[in-house]
């Protein structure tokens, strides 16, 4: 109940000390953001009950964990599990009904909305956070500092005809370039290879790992390697890495909080998204309360797992669509993916 | 031609014999170091890998890591919910394997009858102890989590890790009915026990410790594999402890395979803590299987 009364009063909780171990890390969070959206748990929220899962991207699962993790200090009845199959995986699982929540590190692919209308599932999709794909070196690395899209494209086409960096741009040393990245169930890899390659075919002689502390070990480790992953794992090893900024044609931008959350850091930000399952949110209150909560503090707690929080009005507007989505006022986003075959739930 | 090597080597005359005495007390000292090389490379290994977790992990250690739910604070993160998992998991599947394997072994050794079937499925029940176990996790997830809707549950879990250690068990406890000397089938039989009179009153009791050992090493086993779990429970994050054959679990080997992945470095500390209470729970079920070992075996009878 205390922890209650403190959430409702949150903008004066900077004045209070918190004092209890479960509050402490919250003040970190509320100092440094200006929240948009106050959510203050209705009647009956710590006596709501039942069990969900949610499954998919990696990238945002300790987002959603870390809401389901507060969740459940509001609502302790409501066993919410997470998965981390990666956005691929994810979708597989939330088009069989199997859960009621799928994270996803880009927008859903047309088989897979084919499998959920097929199945008579139709969904909500909500913005949740930002994310920056870095491209990174080594901190050794003393000749890289921006890249333009097309050479990051020669770089990791498999048509692209590179193999030292002096094949990238003349002047760099003729060494062999390392390529690291992520594994193909990846949406990190998906989303990576569609703005950079578009229709290219990527190369597949590159060290692939779902592991991403793999990857940063394996660039930190060698001059002459390059690698890209979510922005969380370069900022917790900045000692270690160097981000690429990125050229656009207007300028290289390195990735940073600012320039992800601005949108100029193209092409390679990203939204982070989770679809929920449209009957589930409106036939059950546990998952209606637990994504009004999400949509909610989602730009709290994304700081504290190393993601960027949506800027105020977009914000606003997943809050919003929540809302609507939740009353059913809105029509589920699966009707306007232009299958006809969706089928709204009533 | 075997004949006459045999014939040749027996004949060696006195004059050829020379006895090398120091020459071959150095092979002897050579094999002596040899044989010590390799105890002690596997014990350097052993300890340059405790060294490496307990390094980084034994500052971690609190009674906070044991019974505390996950969370994305490390300070404050625990596996209360994957060490309840583990230890359901490991109960759960060692009496399904014991019950299965137990029965298997005996009817293999007392009843069926020796020949042709018989050699078959023993070498299929000993190239299956062979498989990779994420072949049964796949297994399961075909059997257990799809055909029979069981879903990514406890019940799956507990049924795809009985199926992974059932070989070993069958083997183990085979093994130990076999070391029952036949005379003591003999005596039991010549004062007119029946087959299961002879099995229940005086092969099982004589082989129990060994079958005991077997099971609580396929036990130990199954509380530290990760790949059949990491497919048939697939979750990465349970804030509660399982309550019932249908709820949703996590285990000790994948909450630390899921801290090792996270970006923040004080979560590797705290995996190799949590790799510090496995392996004390490890050696806690090892002391165990010893200690009954040794107190059954005192019962022999023979």
């Amino acid at each position: 109940m205390e922890l209650l009364n403190i959430r409702l009063n949150r903008r004066s909780l900077a004045a209070i000390t918190a004092g209890t171990i479960a509050v402490a890390p919250f003040a970190r969070v509320f100092a440094q953001e200006e929240n948009v959206i106050t959510y203050e748990p209705g009647d009956g929220v710590s006596d709501l009950s039942g069990a969900f899962e949610a499954d998919g991207s990696s990238t945002l699962g300790p987002l959603t964990e870390a809401a389901i993790e507060e969740f459940a200090a509001i609502a302790p009845n409501v066993r919410i599990t997470n998965g981390i199959s990666g956005t691929g995986g994810g979708f597989e699982r939330f088009s069989k009904g199997e859960t009621a929540i799928s994270n996803a590190s880009r927008p859903i692919k047309d088989s897979e909305a084919e499998a959920c209308a097929a199945a008579g599932i139709s969904w909500f999709k909500f913005d949740m956070a930002y994310d920056g794909i870095t491209v990174v070196v080594s901190s050794e690395n003393d000749f890289v500092s921006d890249l333009t899209v097309e050479e990051l494209g020669n770089i990791w086409a498999a048509d692209g005809g590179v193999t030292t960096w002096a094949d990238v741009r003349a002047e760099w040393p003729a060494e062999n370039i390392e390529l690291y990245g992520p594994g193909t169930a990846s949406g990190t890899f998906d989303y990576f290879n569609e703005a950079i390659l578009g229709e290219r075919e990527v190369r597949t002689d590159y060290t692939p790992s779902e592991d991403d502390n793999v990857l940063v070990q394996g660039v930190a480790g060698s001059k002459n390697a390059l690698g890209y992953f979510g922005f969380s794992y370069y900022e917790e090893n900045q000692d270690v890495l160097k981000a690429v900024a990125i050229d656009n044609g207007e300028g290289a931008v390195a990735p940073s909080i600012e320039s992800i959350s601005d949108g100029s850091y193209a092409p390679l930000g990203r939204t982070l998204y989770v679809y929920v399952n449209a009957e589930e949110l409106q036939s059950r209150p546990e998952v209606a309360e637990f994504v009004e909560f999400y949509a909610a503090t989602a730009d709290e707690i994304a700081p504290s797992v190393g993601y960027i929080a949506l800027h105020a009005e977009a914000q606003q507007e997943t809050y919003d669509h929540v809302l609507g989505a939740i009353d059913g006022s809105i029509a589920p986003d699966s009707d306007s993916f232009g299958q006809e075959d969706a089928t709204p739930a009533a | 031609m075997s004949s006459e090597l045999i014939s040749s080597a027996s004949q060696i005359s006195k004059a050829e014999y020379q006895p090398r005495v120091s020459a071959r007390q150095t092979i002897g000292r050579i094999w002596r170091w040899v044989f010590f090389g390799s105890t002690a490379l596997a014990i350097v290994l052993l300890g340059m890998l405790l060294w490496s977790v307990i390094g980084p992990g034994w500052n971690w250690l609190s009674w906070g890591l044991i019974t505390n739910p996950p969370s994305r604070f490390p300070e404050k993160a625990g596996m209360n919910p994957a060490i309840w998992g583990s230890i359901w998991i490991v109960l759960g599947s060692g009496v399904a394997a014991f019950i299965m394997g137990l029965g298997t072994a005996i009817y293999l050794e007392e009843y069926a009858e020796k020949g042709r079937f018989n050699d078959f499925i023993q070498t299929n029940i000993s190239n299956l102890a062979g498989v990779p176990s994420i072949v049964y996790g796949l297994l399961g997830l075909v059997v257990f989590v799809d055909l029979m809707h069981m879903g990514r549950t406890l019940i799956a879990g507990v049924l795809t890790m009985a199926l992974l250690i059932l070989p070993v068990v069958v083997i183990s406890s085979r093994e130990a009915i076999r070391a029952v000397p036949p005379s003591l089938r003999e005596a039991s039989y010549g004062l007119g026990a029946t087959k299961w009179q002879t099995v229940w009153n005086h092969v099982l009791p004589s082989a129990f410790p060994g079958i005991l050992t077997g099971i609580i090493l396929a036990m130990s086993r199954a509380i530290g594999e990760t790949a059949p779990l990491l497919v048939v429970g697939g979750a990465s994050q349970v804030l509660w402890r399982p309550d019932g054959p249908f709820s949703t679990f996590m285990v000790m080997p994948l909450q630390i395979y899921n801290w090792t992945g996270r970006p923040h470095e004080e979560f590797e500390h705290l995996a190799a803590a949590a790799i510090i209470v496995l392996m004390i729970i490890l050696l806690l079920m090892n002391s165990v299987a010893i200690g009954l070992r040794q107190h059954f075996s005192r019962k022999a009878r023979w």
